[in-house]
């Protein structure tokens, strides 16, 4: 584990000072353009007054024909007054449509100011959001390991996906707004002052009563929110338990137990939301009646000033109309200030959680981007102690030293230490006491690459994430990008360029993601051509090589990215067959021939002749398109189906009504679950005996998907004759001709000489179906199979189909013994100069891991690497150079195996 | 394909099964694969998880143990014998291997469906307990008799 510097790598504690520090000059600029527009803003206030009483109340046009000058500029008195433009006289009708003109101008000066600002505001928002997610996860990536016991992993992403999403909404408001509305407030307020001291007295003592009033109240809220994030974070913890652990929920049936537990966490969220609600909506109510009365006075107080003549009417006007503006900015002010601590209080929580003590330095993971040394010498351990969080001592007082290209066993009764401490050679739990080097780089300081790319750890658990299985093996190769990307062919080279300077605006790690990371060199291959080599004898060390061959038999692959498969593949199809009938087995396919019906398919891919790869209508039912309904009528079919379909339901009817619903019968015969009984039953009653166009539409459809699903050797109702058999082949070329655009997609049809994309390789050798009822027919069929695709020297095409397969999240698409086998492939890939296997191989048969653990150690002594092993099974210890023996916590034994032997003790008791 | 109402006549014809509504056994029938073996195929092999039962519906099988001095055919089975359900009921390996004599067709009904065909239907399970318990008698009966030639041979 890297050195810590617990303080100088804290996180900001102050979201100010956070923003601050990372968008100083952009905040200064925008608030320039917000300075920049209060002028305008101002003017748009003062035109209406302008329009009143000059045009239109006709104040200095004292004869209807009289002018005024206007649109004059002049310099400020204080820059000499001079006169720039002399203007232009208007009269009353003209100075309206100016002034008139003029405001409109304002408007969408105005608005463009607005435009402008918001944009800016949300593109400097959403960089500190991004730059925030990335530190985030640049945290989680350097948390020391035991965090990883501590946290739920749908607690982090909820935190890092939506907990600081609204920071990111505030961030470009955290200086620029309170400026613009604090200046609007202002300006509106001068406005209403220099009008009329009094008006302006009342709107100012309202605003103080809310700005004194309102935030007080919200203290409140703010304790509420709180305890809402909180509660929701723990909500999608325990989702996540539920859905991680669903097996111990079924098999224990606690799933009301669960049930019970969501549904007491919900009830607090609703609480704790209801208050939240209750006050929230007083407190705008109180907004609004203090907004309401402002007026109220304005009218009252303003009209009788106005009535006594001290107030013109054009002033009355501009003040109602200025405080029109008021209450909004005070108002956002007021929940600006609100989002303000609120936001503080989520940062605060995110940042405490994020804030760990003990994280790996930022420079022991900075990406170095030239290829390391090998590691060389001597392990040396002295006198490490391991002291877990509850304070049991793990390891005490351990010292060894051994060459690294030597073969250690590190043995011990479960919890004995010998784990921990291959735990502390692989650098995942740092010792606390005592150091640890390994040719002469010691673990505690040393940048991550240096051990990293030349240490190679396996454990039991090794987690997959989701991926082709050939990227889940090549993924310890990745360390750094080692071609210039290929252009993005969704963007332009200038977007491309941009989003480039966005990263680096963002303090994003820059290096591109798009480049071919895997270093291909390092396992030993010159280029992608030679590294599936490689994998595929990796595999076989593994003794993965059968599971990825059956892998890439019964994997659905695109044909196109394997060259030659798809004409192989058609020419084993020949061969199989030739094959058959010479053995005299043909009868054990039924081969897919478009003349002819084949009995062991279902009636739907016989009238088809092909495989329906999803559906457009968005149900399973063949029927439920219109174009369907009319081959079905054109054909002849609709009736006999119908027909069909009436006596399947009463087979159905009569043989499962008193089976229990949950029967797997019902799955397994798949026409329709027992609460649909009835529904039938009625229908077969009222309508099973009428000619169809008696049917009503929806029943028609009802029996009509039912004999799609039909195979005649699977449900043995007798319900197929050679005359339907016939008129159902027949039908195949009326419905694939007129195809409509729409339903192409979602049909691949069978052809004799193509091969089919969306089924398997296996199923496309074949191309047909296996006869149900032969016991030896399968068997008999997957031999010729495999001897088919050997002559035609196919293995290797079929592993590498087998690569392309997808281990699923977390690998759950393997097996847990090929997850572990895959974890032993992934530490061996990067041809480490020390191997460190930690029970890797707990869930194989003793057989298998003896001969793996055998092949390593010869692999081991012939390419020179170390090997560090701490077998599931401790027999094989005698197979290694040197023995450790530990015994809680200690190291009771070193030595060679034969020495050990003679020694007695712990060793001959674990090994038995 | 043979039809289904064959292996429901049949499948009367086995004590156990004797009781059972023809509507029932149908849908046992139904549930339940039929498989056609050629000669010396193994239908069972002794040791293996037992997973179903088998109903011999046409042809011959024998029943092979596996003995220190070898393999020793211990029994012949011929139709409407059942055969495997011990195994499918406590969950004990194959206690004999099962090798088709000539063409043999067999019913394989699955320890899932056996199971709830017995939760289904009561008297499903009396006619096992009656089978298994004749069985036991039997081998009881006999069990006393090899012991007392046993004896017989050692006082003698």
């Amino acid at each position: 584990m890297a050195p810590v510097r617990p303080d100088d790598d804290a996180m900001e504690a102050s979201l100010a000072k956070y923003i601050w520090r990372h968008t100083r000059s952009q905040q200064l600029w925008i608030l320039s353009i917000v300075l920049l527009s209060m002028p305008t803003y101002f003017f748009a206030l003062d035109l209406p007054k302008r329009i009143v009483n000059g045009p239109i109340q006709g104040e200095g046009f004292d004869t209807p024909d009289a002018t005024l000058p206007y649109m004059g500029i002049s310099l400020p008195d204080f820059l000499g007054g001079v006169t720039l433009f002399e203007g232009m006289d208007l009269g009353r009708f003209g100075a309206l449509a100016y002034l008139s003109a003029l405001f409109l101008l304002l408007v969408c000066v105005n608005g463009l100011f607005k435009f402008y600002i918001n944009t800016y505001k949300g593109r400097l928002g959403e960089r500190m959001l991004r730059r925030m997610r990335y530190e985030l996860v640049d945290r989680v990536l350097r948390f020391p390991f035991a965090q990883f016991r501590k946290v739920k992993p749908s607690e982090v992403s909820t935190m890092i996906k939506d907990e600081v999403e609204p920071l990111g909404g505030f961030i470009g408001d955290a200086f620029v707004l309170p400026v613009f509305l604090g200046g609007q407030a202002l300006t509106a307020m001068t406005f209403i002052l220099v009008q009329s001291f009094w008006l302006g007295m009342i709107a100012f003592g309202i605003v103080m009563v809310q700005a004194f009033i309102i935030p007080r109240l919200r203290r409140q809220l703010i304790r509420l929110a709180k305890e809402r994030q909180l509660t929701a974070r723990q909500l999608s913890g325990r989702v996540g338990e539920i859905v991680e652990g669903v097996s111990a929920i079924r098999t224990n049936d606690t799933s009301n137990y669960e049930r019970s537990d969501i549904s007491a966490r919900l009830g607090k969220i609703f609480a704790i939301r209801y208050e939240f609600y209750q006050r929230k909506f007083f407190i705008k109510f109180l907004n609004n009646f203090l907004a309401q009365v402002t007026p109220f006075l304005f009218y009252a107080v303003g009209g009788y000033f106005a009535i006594r003549g001290e107030l013109d009417i054009g002033q009355l006007v501009a003040v109602i109309a200025a405080y029109k503006d008021l209450p909004a900015p005070i108002k956002d002010l007021i929940n600006w200030d609100q989002q303000r601590v609120d936001v503080q209080v989520k940062y605060t929580q995110v940042t405490e959680q994020f804030g760990v003590e003990h994280m790996i330095r930022k420079e022991a993971q900075a990406p170095l981007l030239e290829a390391v040394p090998r590691l060389d010498g001597e392990i040396s351990v002295s006198n490490i102690s391991v002291i877990d969080e509850s304070g049991a001592k793990l390891i005490e007082s351990a010292s060894f030293s051994a060459p690294i290209r030597s073969t250690v066993a590190v043995i011990g009764t479960v919890n004995s230490g010998a784990e921990t401490f291959l735990e502390v050679l692989a650098r995942l739990t740092p010792p606390t006491t005592g150091s640890v080097s390994i040719g002469g780089v010691n673990l505690a300081t040393a940048p991550e690459p240096l051990t990293g790319r030349r240490i190679g750890y396996a454990s039991p658990d090794g987690y997959l994430a989701q991926a082709s299985l050939r990227d889940s093996v090549l993924y310890p190769l990745r360390h750094r990008p080692l071609t210039d990307a290929e252009p993005d062919p969704e963007l332009s080279p200038a977007l491309a360029q941009r989003f480039k300077l966005e990263t680096r605006i963002s303090g994003n790690l820059e290096l591109d993601f798009r480049a071919d990371w895997t270093d291909y060199e390092m396992a030993g291959a010159s280029g992608p051509e030679e590294i599936t080599a490689k994998l595929l004898s990796l595999l076989e060390h593994v003794a993965l090589e059968q599971d990825i061959y059956d892998l890439g038999l019964r994997g659905v692959i695109d044909p196109d990215t394997l060259p030659g498969l798809r004409e192989k593949i058609l020419e084993g199809r020949v061969m199989l067959r030739d094959r058959l009938s010479d053995a005299g087995l043909s009868d054990y396919v039924e081969p897919f021939d478009p003349d002819a019906y084949n009995n062991q398919a279902t009636v739907a891919t016989n009238l088809f002749f092909g495989r329906r790869i999803g559906h457009v209508t968005g149900d399973d039912d063949p029927t439920s398109h219109p174009y369907m309904r009319t081959v079905l009528k054109e054909t002849g079919l609709d009736e006999p189906l119908f027909r069909m379909g009436v006596e399947i339901s009463r087979n159905i009817n009569e043989l499962f009504a008193d089976v229990s619903p949950d029967d797997p019968l019902f799955e397994q015969f798949n026409f329709y679950s027992h609460e649909e009984i009835p529904t039938y039953q009625g229908a077969v009653l009222r309508f099973g005996d009428k000619p169809l166009e008696d049917v009503p539409a929806d029943t028609q459809r009802m029996f009509l998907s039912l004999p799609f699903k039909y195979a005649e050797p699977r449900h043995r109702f007798g319900l197929l004759d050679d005359d339907l058999r016939d008129r159902i082949v027949r039908a195949r070329s009326a419905l694939r001709d007129g195809l409509p655009e729409d339903l192409r997609p979602t049909i691949e049809f069978y052809a004799p000489d193509t091969y089919a994309a969306s089924a398997s390789i296996e199923d496309n050798i074949i191309f047909g179906r296996i006869a149900m009822g032969v016991a030896e027919a399968p068997g008999k069929i997957r031999a010729m199979v495999l001897k088919v695709l050997e002559d035609l020297g196919l293995n290797d095409t079929i592993r590498e189909a087998g690569l392309l397969y997808d281990v699923g999240t977390g690998g759950k698409r393997l097996t847990a013994t090929q997850r572990q086998k895959i974890g032993l492939a992934r530490a061996l890939i990067k041809r480490p100069d020390l191997l460190i296997v930690n029970r890797a191989l707990s869930g194989l048969d003793p057989k298998a891991q003896r001969r793996i653990v055998e092949k390593t150690l010869a692999d081991a002594r012939e390419h020179g690497f170390g090997v560090i092993w701490a077998p599931a099974q401790t027999a094989y210890a005698a197979l290694f150079d040197l023995v450790v023996v530990f015994d809680a916590g200690k190291i009771v034994q070193t030595g060679t195996p034969d020495e050990l032997k003679a020694e007695g003790g712990v060793y001959a008791q674990i090994t038995g | 394909m043979g039809s289904i109402q064959d292996e429901v006549d049949l499948l009367r014809r086995i004590p156990i099964f004797a009781q059972i509504d023809p509507n029932k056994l149908k849908l046992l029938a139904l549930a339940s694969e039929r498989l056609t073996y050629a000669d010396g195929q193994i239908v069972v092999q002794q040791g293996d998880a037992g997973d179903a039962a088998f109903v011999i519906i046409d042809g011959k099988a024998e029943v092979i143990i596996e003995t220190p001095t070898g393999p020793t055919t211990v029994a012949h089975l011929q139709r409407n014998d059942i055969v495997g359900e011990i195994a499918i009921l406590c969950d004990v390996p194959r206690t004999a291997t099962i090798r088709a004599e000539g063409s043999l067709q067999v019913l394989k009904i699955t320890k899932d469906r056996f199971v709830r065909m017995l939760n289904d239907f009561p008297s499903l399970g009396l006619g096992v307990m009656r089978v298994l318990a004749d069985r036991l008698a039997r081998t009881t009966a006999e069990l006393s008799t090899v012991q007392r030639e046993l004896e017989q041979a050692r006082s003698g």
